[in-house]
C-alpha cells in the first residue's frame, strides 16, 4: 500500500523464553521480522505458536513470565531489547499502540471513553484535553461509529462490543502511532459485527499509512487485511510472502493444511421419508425470571441421525433453545418431545433415562471439566451412575471410550484435566457424553474456542461417531463455515425466533430471508479482494 | 570485640559484596547505610545494640539452617507427591512447618517432657531460676518451664478444637447456602451478618459469664464467632465453582446434592479453606489468650499461656522478662502458622501449576 520504502521495525533473529514454573522454556526460537512504513503484518499461527509474544515483543514488552533471550528489536533507531523503561514507556502510546483482544476487558469500566481515548495524548503532551476531545469526535466519524458526537461520553457497558473494540482502535490511533498491534482484534465478535470492525480498521490504518502487526488464527481474516503474512509454527517461521502470492501459491505442508481445513466437508444426509422427528420442539417461549421473552415460539424438528446446526449471533436465544430442552431452564409455554414422547420441562422431574438420552458437550472445555477430578473418573462416573458398571468392567468401558475418541488409554487415564492440550480436553467432554450412552447431544459451539485444524479433528470424530453409534446432534453455532461442514439442516434464528429452517443445501442456495442473506454474506472468505467487493456492494444498497 | 559484633561485621561485609556483584543498587545502598551506622555505634561506644543487632543475625541465620534441614530431611522422609510439594516451599515456610511440628511433639508428649507436675507446687513464690528450675517458680511456686510444656497441649489444643468447630460449621453451611440458594442461603447469610456485627471480645465475654467459663463453652463460643467468616468465604469459593459447567453437568445427569458437595465442589475449595483455616487459627489462637488473659479462659490449675502472662506479669516490673515467654510462643507460633498459610495461598492461587 505504501511506496515509500522506510523500514521501522527491524526485528533480527528474535528469542523469547517462557518460564514453566521449573525451567525456562523457548517460546519464540528465532524469528525475523521486517516491517516497513505503512505496511500491514499478517501474523498467524495455532495456539501456543507464538504469536501474541512476538506481538508485545515488537513493543519491547515482556508479558510476565517471559524473557527476550537473544536477537535485536529495532524500532525506528531504538533498540528495544536495551532500552529503558523509561525510554520504552516514551514510545508506548505515542509511537507504538496495542489493541486487545478483548476491548471490553481492556478498558476501564469506571472511565468515559473518551477520558480514556485523551489520556495518552495528554500524558504524552501532543494534544490538549479538548484538541484529543475534538480528535476523538473525527476519528469516532471515520470508523464509523453511531453518533460520533455523543458516544464517546458513555461508559464501556453502555456500547455493543463491536462498537467499543472499533472505539479502542480509536484510542490506539489518538497519538496517530506508527505502529500499531492488532491481537485478535474481532476473534470474540459474531461475524456480522466482524465485518464492519475489519473494514474501519483497514479503512483507517490506510487512511494514516500506519503500520500494523495484525495478529490472528484465522486466514480469511488475514487475508482481507494484510500486505504480507507470515506463518508461525511452534515458536518458528514456517514461511513469509506476500499475501496475494501466499494464498494462491503457499510453499510449505503446513501451511497448505491450514489452507485446506476449511474445504472439508461431508456429504449431506436426506432425512428420512416418512419418519416422526426424534426430537420435537413445539412453540416454546422463554425467559429468564420474568424478563423479556428470549424465546418466541420456536418450533423445529431434528430427525434421528442427522445432524441439526442452530445459527445466529449472540442473543440471538441459541443457546436458550438448548437450555430448554436439557430442561434447565423450563419453557413457559410449549413442548418438547423425544421419541414421541413429551419430556417434562424442568430435568428434575426428568426419568434417569431421560436424561441419560440428552447429552450435552460445552464451548469451554476448560469450565466444562472439573479440574480436580481425574479423566477416568470423569468418564467413568456417567457409565457407573446409568449403567451401573463398576470395578474391573469400569476401567474396561473407560479405556473403551478412550480408544472411541483415538486417545491412548494407558497415558491418558490417570491425567487431571489442566494436563490436557485444548482438543484433547473437548474429546473428553465428548467421551463423557458418550459414556452415558445416549441417542441425542447437544453441541453448544464446541469448536469455536480451539485451533482451526484441532477443531477439524473434532468435527470429522463426531461425523465418524454419528455413522458409529448413530448418534443426533444438534450443533449450535455461529460459525457458518462449520454449518457447511457438517450439517444435514439448518435453523437460523434471530431474537429469539427461527427465521428460516430447512436443508443446509437449501439454505446455501437463494432466495434467502434477509437476515440469512446478511449471515452468509458476512463469511469471511479466503480471497483478499472479498472485504472490498461486500462493502462496496452493501453501500451501494444502502445508498 | 565480642563474637556476636564480629558476626554483625562478617555480615556486613558480606551482604555489601553480594549487592556489589549481583548489581542490586537498593542492596548495595542498605549495606553500606548498615555499615556506617555500625561504625557510628561502635565509635559511640553502643557495644550492646551491636551485640544485639550480630545475636539478631545469629538466630536468623541459624534458623535459615535448620528450616533448610528439616526441608530435606521433608523431602527425603516424605511419600513422593507431598515430598514434591514441599521441595517448592521457600525458607520461611519450611521454618514454620519446624516450628510447627516441635509445637505438635511438645504438645503430644507434654507430660513426658516436662520435670514436674502441672500443678505440683514445689518452690516459694517467685523463686529465682536454678538447675532445677530453668526459668524459676511462678506466683504460687511452681515450675515455670513445666507449666510452658503443659500449656502448649491445653492452650494449641483448645484453639485447634475451637477451629475446628468454627469451620465444620462455616464450611457446611457456606457449601449449602452456595448450592441450595434462594431462602436458605438468605437466612444463613443474615445470621452471619447478625453475629458478624457484635464485637466478639464482648460476645465472648458475655457468652462465658452466662454460662460460666467451661473449656465446652469456650469452643462454642469461639466457634460461634469465626464460623461466619468461615462461611463467608467457603459461600463465596463454592458460589464460583457452582456456576461451571461440569456442575451444570453433573446436574442434568442427576446427580444428588451429596455428590455434587462431596465430589465436584469440595475439590475445588481445600487449597483456600486450608490457608483460611491457618489464618483463622491465629485469631482463635489470640482471642482465647485474649480471654485467658482476662481470667476467662482456661481455668487454674490448668497451665495456660494467656494467664501465665497475666499471673505473672508483676514480674516486668522487676525488669524480669520470664512472663512474656508465654506471649513469645504464642506470637511464634502465629508467625509459623502464617508463613506456611503464605505458602499454601500462592500454591493454591494458580500462579504455579
Amino acid at each position: 500500500m505504501s511506496s515509500e520504502n522506510e523500514i521501522i521495525l527491524d526485528i533480527k533473529g528474535l528469542k523469547i523464553d517462557g518460564f514453566t514454573g521449573e525451567q525456562w522454556l523457548p517460546i519464540v526460537k528465532g524469528v525475523d521480522l521486517q516491517l516497513n512504513k505503512g505496511e500491514v503484518l499478517g501474523l498467524i499461527g495455532e495456539s501456543g505458536a507464538g504469536k501474541s509474544t512476538i506481538g508485545a515483543a515488537a513493543m519491547g514488552f515482556s508479558r510476565d513470565g517471559t524473557r527476550v533471550s537473544g536477537g535485536t528489536i529495532n524500532f525506528m533507531g531504538t533498540e528495544l531489547t536495551t532500552a529503558s523503561e523509561g525510554q520504552k514507556r516514551k514510545l508506548w502510546g505515542a509511537k507504538i499502540a496495542y489493541v486487545a483482544q478483548s476491548a471490553a476487558a481492556s478498558f476501564n469500566p469506571a472511565h468515559k471513553i473518551i477520558d480514556q481515548h485523551t489520556e495518552a495524548p495528554i500524558h504524552h503532551n501532543l494534544f490538549s484535553k479538548s484538541d484529543s476531545e475534538s480528535d476523538a469526535v473525527d476519528l469516532y466519524n471515520r470508523l464509523k461509529l453511531p453518533d460520533p458526537d455523543q458516544i464517546g461520553f458513555r461508559y464501556p457497558h453502555q456500547v455493543s462490543g463491536g462498537q467499543l473494540q472499533r472505539a479502542m482502535t480509536a484510542m490506539a490511533m489518538s497519538c496517530r502511532p506508527d505502529l500499531i498491534i492488532f491481537d485478535e482484534p474481532t476473534t470474540a465478535l459474531d461475524v456480522t459485527t466482524q465485518i464492519e470492525v475489519l473494514a474501519s480498521i483497514r479503512d483507517i490504518v490506510d487512511q494514516f499509512g500506519t503500520a500494523a502487526i495484525y495478529i490472528t488464527h484465522d486466514l480469511a481474516v488475514v487475508a482481507q487485511m494484510a500486505d504480507k503474512i507470515k506463518v508461525l509454527l511452534k515458536g518458528e517461521e514456517v514461511e513469509e510472502a506476500p499475501t496475494e502470492k501466499m494464498m494462491k501459491s503457499p510453499k510449505e505442508e503446513y501451511t497448505k493444511s491450514l489452507w485446506a481445513v476449511r474445504s472439508h466437508q461431508r456429504d449431506q444426509k436426506t432425512r428420512p421419508e416418512n419418519s416422526d422427528a426424534f426430537l420435537s420442539i413445539n412453540s416454546i417461549d422463554a425467559s429468564y425470571s420474568n424478563g423479556p421473552k428470549v424465546l418466541d415460539a420456536v418450533s423445529f424438528d431434528i430427525y434421528k441421525g442427522t445432524t441439526v446446526a442452530v445459527v445466529g449471533e449472540s442473543g440471538s436465544g441459541k443457546s436458550t433453545a438448548a437450555r430448554c430442552i436439557t430442561g434447565l431452564l423450563p419453557p413457559s409455554t410449549g413442548k418438547i418431545l423425544l421419541d414421541g414422547k413429551e419430556l417434562p420441562p424442568n430435568y428434575r422431574d426428568r426419568s434417569k433415562d431421560q436424561l441419560r438420552q440428552t447429552q450435552m458437550i460445552y464451548q469451554m472445555a476448560d469450565t466444562a471439566l472439573n479440574p480436580k477430578v481425574k479423566v477416568k473418573e470423569i468418564i467413568g462416573r456417567p457409565a457407573e451412575f446409568y449403567e451401573g458398571f463398576t470395578g474391573k468392567d469400569l476401567d474396561n468401558r473407560v479405556d473403551e471410550l478412550l480408544e472411541l475418541i483415538e486417545m491412548d488409554p494407558g497415558e491418558y487415564r490417570d491425567r487431571l484435566p489442566p494436563e490436557l492440550s485444548g482438543g484433547q480436553k473437548q474429546r473428553i467432554g465428548i467421551a463423557r457424553a458418550l459414556a452415558a450412552n445416549p441417542s441425542f447431544i447437544i453441541c453448544d459451539e464446541i469448536t469455536s474456542a480451539l485451533d482451526q485444524l484441532v477443531a477439524e479433528g473434532i468435527l470429522k470424530l463426531l461425523d465418524r461417531l454419528q455413522n458409529e453409534l448413530d448418534l443426533t446432534y444438534m450443533f449450535i453455532t455461529h460459525d457458518l463455515a462449520t454449518v457447511r461442514a457438517i450439517a444435514d439442516e439448518v435453523v437460523v434464528m434471530q431474537n429469539g425466533k427461527v427465521v428460516e429452517q430447512g436443508p443446509k443445501t437449501e439454505m446455501f442456495t437463494p432466495p434467502h430471508h434477509p437476515y440469512t442473506d446478511l449471515l452468509l454474506s458476512s463469511i469471511v472468505e479466503m480471497d483478499p479482494n472479498w472485504l472490498t467487493t461486500v462493502i462496496e456492494k452493501r453501500e451501494g444498497i444502502s445508498s | 570485640m565480642s563474637i556476636h559484633e564480629i558476626v554483625l561485621a562478617l555480615s556486613l561485609v558480606g551482604f555489601f559484596g553480594y549487592a556489589l556483584v549481583s548489581k542490586k543498587r537498593d542492596f548495595v545502598w542498605i549495606s553500606s547505610i548498615g555499615i556506617l551506622l555500625t561504625l557510628w555505634l561502635k565509635f559511640l561506644g553502643w557495644t550492646g545494640t551491636l551485640q544485639f543487632f550480630g545475636i539478631l543475625i545469629e538466630v536468623i541465620i541459624v534458623s535459615a539452617i535448620l528450616s533448610y534441614l528439616y526441608r530435606s530431611f521433608l523431602i527425603l522422609v516424605l511419600p513422593e507427591k507431598l515430598s514434591k510439594e514441599v521441595s517448592t516451599a521457600p525458607l520461611t515456610a519450611a521454618f514454620g512447618l519446624l516450628m510447627i511440628t516441635i509445637y505438635a511433639f511438645v504438645g503430644i508428649f507434654g507430660p513426658a517432657l516436662a520435670p514436674y507436675g502441672e500443678a505440683e507446687v514445689i518452690a516459694d513464690a517467685f523463686a529465682f531460676r536454678n538447675e532445677e528450675m530453668l526459668l524459676g517458680a511462678d506466683q504460687i511456686g511452681r515450675d515455670f518451664f513445666s507449666r510452658l510444656i503443659y500449656g502448649t497441649r491445653n492452650t494449641v489444643g483448645l484453639a485447634l478444637a475451637a477451629t475446628l468447630a468454627a469451620f465444620l460449621v462455616g464450611t457446611i453451611g457456606g457449601l449449602l447456602a452456595a448450592t441450595q440458594g434462594g431462602r436458605l442461603d438468605q437466612i444463613m447469610g443474615r445470621i452471619a451478618d447478625v453475629i458478624m456485627s457484635i464485637p466478639s471480645l464482648i460476645f465472648a465475654l458475655l457468652l462465658l459469664s452466662i454460662l460460666g467459663p467451661k473449656w465446652w463453652v469456650l469452643i462454642i463460643a469461639v466457634g460461634i464467632i469465626y464460623a461466619p467468616r468461615v462461611f463467608r468465604l467457603t459461600r463465596a469459593v463454592a458460589g464460583n465453582i457452582v456456576v461451571m459447567d461440569y456442575i451444570e453437568a453433573a446436574k442434568l445427569r442427576g446427580e444428588k446434592n451429596s455428590y455434587l458437595i462431596r465430589k465436584e465442589i469440595l475439590p475445588n475449595v481445600t487449597a483456600p479453606l486450608v490457608a483460611e483455616f491457618g489464618l483463622e487459627f491465629c485469631f482463635v489462637f489470640l482471642l482465647i489468650a485474649g480471654l485467658s488473659f482476662l481470667g476467662l479462659g482456661l481455668q487454674p490449675p490448668t497451665a495456660d499461656w494467656g494467664s501465665m502472662v497475666r499471673e505473672n506479669a508483676t514480674l516486668i516490673t522487676y525488669q524480669d522478662s520470664t512472663p512474656l515467654i508465654p506471649a513469645a510462643a504464642i506470637a511464634l507460633l502465629t508467625i509459623s502458622v502464617n508463613f506456611v498459610v503464605d505458602w499454601v495461598l500462592f500454591r493454591s492461587s494458580g500462579l504455579k501449576e
